[in-house]
């Protein structure tokens, strides 16, 4: 159910963005969604790519400080209100969000999530049953 | 008159010698109680009989800082530690602390080194004098304290820290010199300014003495000019009692070493010869009037060199210059002596850290960066407890804080060979 973030710690000098996407560039790895936290010091970038396995282990290579973190991938229709609901089911469940980022895909919004309960969001995705977006269909993108 | 002890102060070089070696040979004959060289002078059969020319000194072995710790708290004392009055310790943060151990004699004599030393630049008993040394088993604090008041100056033991507090003293009792570390010193001048403070108006300031950290010709020029002031040079070592032990005379080109305390040698650290006047070495010294611990022949771990010449000022004892750094990895920050492996062993204990980092000194800040382990959580607040507790853990150890950043792997230069942990970039 849930998908391999790529995580990678930036430090706030120039090129350093840059080298880490031209190794995916290099491996033909496409970005789905990318958002960057960043504070004064360095920046974490965090990545949805078309193949992670191969990514995580490409920045391996290349002594980039990287890790994976399993996230859920939820899929919501464009319309007003569908955000707020998907958020409400976790809400009633006790559970918070640490952060998420948005993307568009085949005409829905997918909302990435990484929660403090990881076990009990998956309750309530099976739950709710909310349509989420698994590894595999992320590799045939 | 221009010398707080003339006949010492000027005495012929030929004098001066000569009254080394009836020195040296009466603290051979105390050394002899201490266990830790009654063992050396049997293994190398020396006795103050066979030390006949301050040549002789080379048949004894270096002490080094390594002896001092190996024979904590009390294996170096020459004097029962009943008859001892003071004992002064340095933190210990790498390993045993060391101990130095003052009789009564040992204290007076040490008082009158420091106010030699004040009355060479003009201090006298008229002066007030504020101490913003940390005192406690810090010497630079009951070093100067002592001395300034043997002096007959008026002393204040302002301690360290608390500016506002400095300043209020400095302008409500008139103080008209300061014990201070060079990077404090600007400080001070900082929060002046701010405070609508102008030293040569508002103050009485005319000499300050700054020492116990390693700084350049135009940070003295600067804090000159800043405080209105003129700032002399001032060494000391815990290990040779304290400051005192060479001081800058008025004509600020190098510090008078005092000889009739202690015989002074440059050694070239490799191959432990002297080196040619002149030359710049290591610094080694023999203490020749103290009874409660004597030292012989310790490698301070200073370099330096001695300035050839005889001085305006008419003193003969010799000049040493300006420290050019050290022969082991010591760093000496904000009057607190630090080694990189202290850093070392705190980011180690972390997992998430990597091996590799660095510590930039610059003015009186350090920053320490570390490369993250593959232990990287991608976590904001993780990594910021992280920062937090790291630093907090290195505060502890260091007693001041650093300013800590955390890399990405293979940020840091590529360590091949012998690890250069540390970029200075004072200037000295």
């Amino acid at each position: 159910m849930t998908i391999n973030q790529i995580s990678i710690f930036l430090e706030n000098k120039c090129g350093k963005l840059s080298k880490v996407l031209s190794i995916l560039s290099d491996a033909h790895i496409g970005i789905i969604a990318a958002t960057v936290a960043d504070t004064s010091e360095y920046g974490i970038l965090r990545l949805i790519v078309t193949n992670p396995e191969k990514a995580y282990a490409l920045f391996k290579e290349n002594n980039v400080t990287v890790s994976k973190t399993e996230v859920l991938a939820i899929a919501t229709d464009r319309c007003a209100g569908s955000f707020a609901s998907v958020l409400g089911c976790f809400t009633e469940a006790g559970i918070s969000v640490e952060y998420m980022y948005c993307f568009s895909l085949d005409g829905k919004s997918i909302l990435i999530l990484r929660t403090n309960d990881p076990v009990q969001a998956y309750e309530v995705v099976k739950k709710h049953k909310l349509e989420y977006i698994s590894t595999d269909k992320l590799n045939n993108i | 008159m221009t010398y707080w002890q003339a006949e010492v102060e000027t005495m012929s070089r030929a004098d001066l010698e000569k009254l080394q070696l009836e020195y040296l040979k009466k603290t051979i004959r105390i050394a002899t109680n201490s266990p830790f060289y009654n063992k050396i002078f049997k293994e190398h059969h020396i006795t103050s009989d066979s030390i006949c020319s301050l040549d002789d000194l080379k048949k004894i072995p270096f002490t080094t800082k390594e002896d001092l710790r190996n024979n904590y708290p009390f294996g170096m004392a020459a004097i029962p530690i009943q008859q001892c009055v003071r004992l002064h310790s340095s933190s210990g943060t790498t390993g045993n602390p060391t101990v130095v151990l003052h009789s009564a004699k040992d204290l007076n004599e040490w008082a009158n080194q420091v106010a030699r030393c004040m009355y060479m630049v003009g201090l006298r008993d008229t002066d007030i004098f504020q101490n913003t040394s940390g005192y406690g088993m810090f010497t630079g604090g009951l070093g100067f304290q002592y001395g300034a008041e043997k002096l007959g100056a008026l002393t204040v033991p302002a301690a360290a820290g608390n500016t506002k507090r400095q300043l209020k003293f400095i302008t409500d009792f008139g103080t008209t010199c300061l014990h201070i570390i060079p990077s404090y010193a600007t400080r001070l001048a900082e929060v002046m300014r701010e405070s609508g403070i102008d030293p040569r108006r508002d103050t009485k300031l005319h000499t300050v003495c700054i020492g116990a950290e390693p700084h350049s010709e135009e940070q003295r020029l600067r804090i000159e000019e800043l405080l209105g002031v003129k700032a002399y040079n001032c060494f000391g070592m815990s290990e040779m009692n304290g400051p005192g032990v060479a001081f800058e005379c008025k004509e600020q080109n190098g510090m008078h070493i005092w000889e009739d305390y202690v015989i002074v040698e440059i050694i070239d650290p490799v191959t432990l010869e002297h080196v040619p006047e002149g030359e710049v070495g290591e610094l080694v010294l023999t203490t020749i009037n103290r009874e409660a611990m004597p030292l012989l022949r310790y490698r301070t771990r200073d370099l330096t060199r001695i300035i050839s010449g005889d001085c305006p000022c008419g003193r003969t004892h010799k000049r040493i210059d300006r420290f050019k750094g050290r022969s082991d990895d010591m760093i000496i920050l904000k009057g607190v002596n630090l080694f990189p492996i202290q850093i070392e062993t705190v980011l180690m204990k972390f997992k998430e850290l990597g091996n590799n980092y660095l510590i930039t000194i610059d003015q009186d800040e350090m920053q320490i960066e570390v490369e993250l382990s593959d232990l990287f959580t991608d976590d904001y607040s993780v990594l910021q407890r992280l920062t937090k507790e790291i630093t907090r853990q290195l505060k502890d150890e260091l007693l001041l804080t650093p300013k800590l950043k955390l890399v990405g792997r293979g940020s840091l230069p590529v360590q091949e060979g012998k690890a250069v942990r540390v970029k200075d970039l004072r200037k000295f």
